[in-house]
């Protein structure tokens, strides 16, 4: 249960001159929920790739599940388990077969596989449509019986891969759900995502890669803390109204198409008390007031440096 | 000796899942049988009677009909195989360290397998349509022989296309030419036949040395010389694909 399940120094990887992976340093604990967050094209899958065997890096090595990544790949393989960006599921097979099927290919004995696959076709509520061929299930169904392929190996260490992309929100919160059950039980999760929600709501570290580099990593709550507080933002029927408020709140940023104005402050109840009074004071009509508190959107996207999106 | 036995069972294992596939979607032996058989009816009582070919024209066009039929229900392989590896099913294969080998063999035995069922049809239909072999069992045998040495060319230069293209779409105009290239060859009129570069062509390419060599077998004596062509046709062909499907397994994660 204790120690590092995954510790990877120096990674690299290029295709032929895009740099992909430009030195990722990373170390998950055994027993958590690591998440890689970042946006498209950042290197997520890359990285799921070079230390789930499925690619040589170029510089840098590894240690997963206590195993050298490029000298013992065959006992590295053995014991993770990877569910992919999309669903590998043999939609031609049944939920039961394609479960059945990993069993034989892991070589374990019919009895057993049939157990196993009884056993996740139940727990993943999966059981009734157990005879019907995957191609029928839904995009939820699908997933969950992905990852129960995963599982039948009883993998120590698994990765998951964008699991809940293009889920609705119903299936994405019982995915959710039974993650946070693999953890429970032991099991050590490597997570990429592009939600900010499901790195919040899962993971106890959270790494954000961009462009080939981690660029933060912490908990949820100290990357929330690297970047600017809280602000309130007032929103003016004219501009007469923004002018005289502007002139007043020294410090405070405004947009002059929004007509807005973005006061710095934590939205406690004396400081937004102490702010109405002195607009009051100074007969300043405002039309609209909102506290701002900073979420993950804001840590991600100071730290990846998307100014479109920021400007909302 | 335990990495064979691995090997053997994932093996195993792989080809129950293609035969399944094949069973639970006989549209694929279909598309194998109709499109040739529709072809030899155009040509047997449509067109045929309006071509010398010094025998029964049935007799003539069937060993081109059977060729045509290898190609016509391979589609499936090519997009079956394209499937496995961008849904990421073979990379979960690599991660459970299942052998490139037992992949791709079950694929190549499930194709010649599949195949062969085509073939009992389409030999049939011929012979509803008057088909006289005059080949005896040893001539049979060849027939069968030079008909999986061309199956398995044709299988694995599929598989090595459905593992380099990028779509299932993209796997499945790879199998155009192969649907396309028996038109262009002996298999309904002979090449000598034919107008000056078309002629040309169809000496030269690998069908009608072994649509040749099929006809030689189930309707008179084969010629050494074609024979050999045919062989070492298949055998180059087998060559390449396999190759390329090594290649293009390994290199795409």
């Amino acid at each position: 249960m204790n120690g590092t399940a995954i510790a990877a120094t120096g990674l690299r990887k290029a295709y032929k001159d895009k740099v992909v992976l430009d030195g990722i340093d990373l170390r998950v604990r055994a027993g958590t929920i690591f998440a890689l967050l970042g946006p498209n094209g950042a290197g997520k899958t890359t990285t799921v790739n070079v230390l789930t065997t499925l690619m040589t890096p170029d510089a840098g090595t590894a240690v997963v599940a206590g195993h050298d990544l490029l000298t013992e790949t065959r006992a590295v393989r053995a014991a993770i388990g990877v569910t992919g960006q999309f669903a590998s599921v043999d939609g031609l097979l049944t939920g039961e077969e394609n479960l059945l099927m990993m069993a034989d290919l892991l070589r374990l004995p019919k009895a057993e596989g049939r157990g196993i696959a009884a056993w996740l076709l139940d727990r993943f509520e999966l059981a009734e449509a157990a005879g019907k061929p995957a191609a029928s299930y839904s995009g939820g169904m699908r997933r969950k019986l992905d990852l129960a392929m995963t599982l039948v190996g009883r993998p120590r260490i698994v990765f998951l891969d964008e699991p809940t992309t293009g889920l609705d929100p119903r299936s994405r919160r019982t995915m959710w759900e039974i993650i946070r059950e693999l953890v429970a039980d032991g099991t050590t999760i490597f997570l990429t995502t592009q939600y900010l929600e499901e790195a919040d709501q899962l993971a106890d570290r959270i790494a954000v890669l961009d462009h080939g580099r981690l660029v933060a990593e912490g908990t949820a709550g100290e990357l929330k803390r690297e970047i600017p507080g809280s602000h309130i933002r007032l929103r003016f029927p004219g501009r007469d109204g923004l002018d005289a408020a502007a002139r007043i709140l020294p410090g405070s940023t405004r947009d002059e198409d929004e007509l807005t104005l973005r006061v710095p402050g934590d939205g406690g109840v004396h400081a937004l008390r102490a702010l109405l009074d002195r607009l009051d004071a100074h007969a300043i009509e405002v039309g609209e007031l909102s506290v701002h508190t900073p979420d993950l959107d804001d840590v991600f996207l100071a730290l990846t440096g998307n100014k479109e999106v920021s400007a909302r | 000796m335990s990495a064979i036995s691995a090997s053997l069972s994932n093996s195993a294992t792989m080809l129950r899942r293609n035969f399944r596939h094949t069973l639970r979607n006989p549209l694929t032996l279909f598309n194998a049988v109709v499109m040739p058989a529709f072809v030899m009816f155009l040509m047997v009582y449509v067109l045929g009677g309006g071509f010398s070919v010094g025998q029964d024209y049935v007799d003539y066009a069937t060993p081109g009909m059977i060729i045509m039929a290898v190609g016509y229900g391979i589609g499936p392989t090519a997009t079956g195989v394209n499937a496995d590896m961008t849904t990421g099913f073979i990379n979960r294969l690599r991660i459970m360290d299942v052998s490139r080998g037992a992949v791709l063999s079950a694929h190549v035995i499930a194709t010649t397998l599949r195949t062969l069922v085509a073939l009992v049809f389409v030999v049939g239909l011929a012979f509803l349509m008057g088909f006289s072999p005059s080949a005896g069992p040893a001539e049979w045998l060849g027939a069968l022989g030079i008909v999986v040495l061309a199956t398995l060319a044709i299988s694995w230069l599929t598989i090595g296309a459905g593992l380099a293209a990028k779509s299932p779409e993209g796997a499945g105009m790879l199998g155009v030419p192969l649907m396309l290239l028996p038109f262009l060859s002996s298999a309904f009129v002979p090449a000598d036949k034919m107008g000056p570069v078309v002629r040309e062509f169809a000496e030269y390419q690998p069908f009608t040395p072994i649509i040749e060599t099929l006809r030689a077998f189930l309707t008179g004596a084969p010629a050494a010389g074609t024979a050999l062509t045919a062989v070492a046709w298949c055998a180059g062909l087998t060559l390449v694909g396999y190759l390329w499907s090594r290649r293009s397994f390994s290199r795409r994660a």
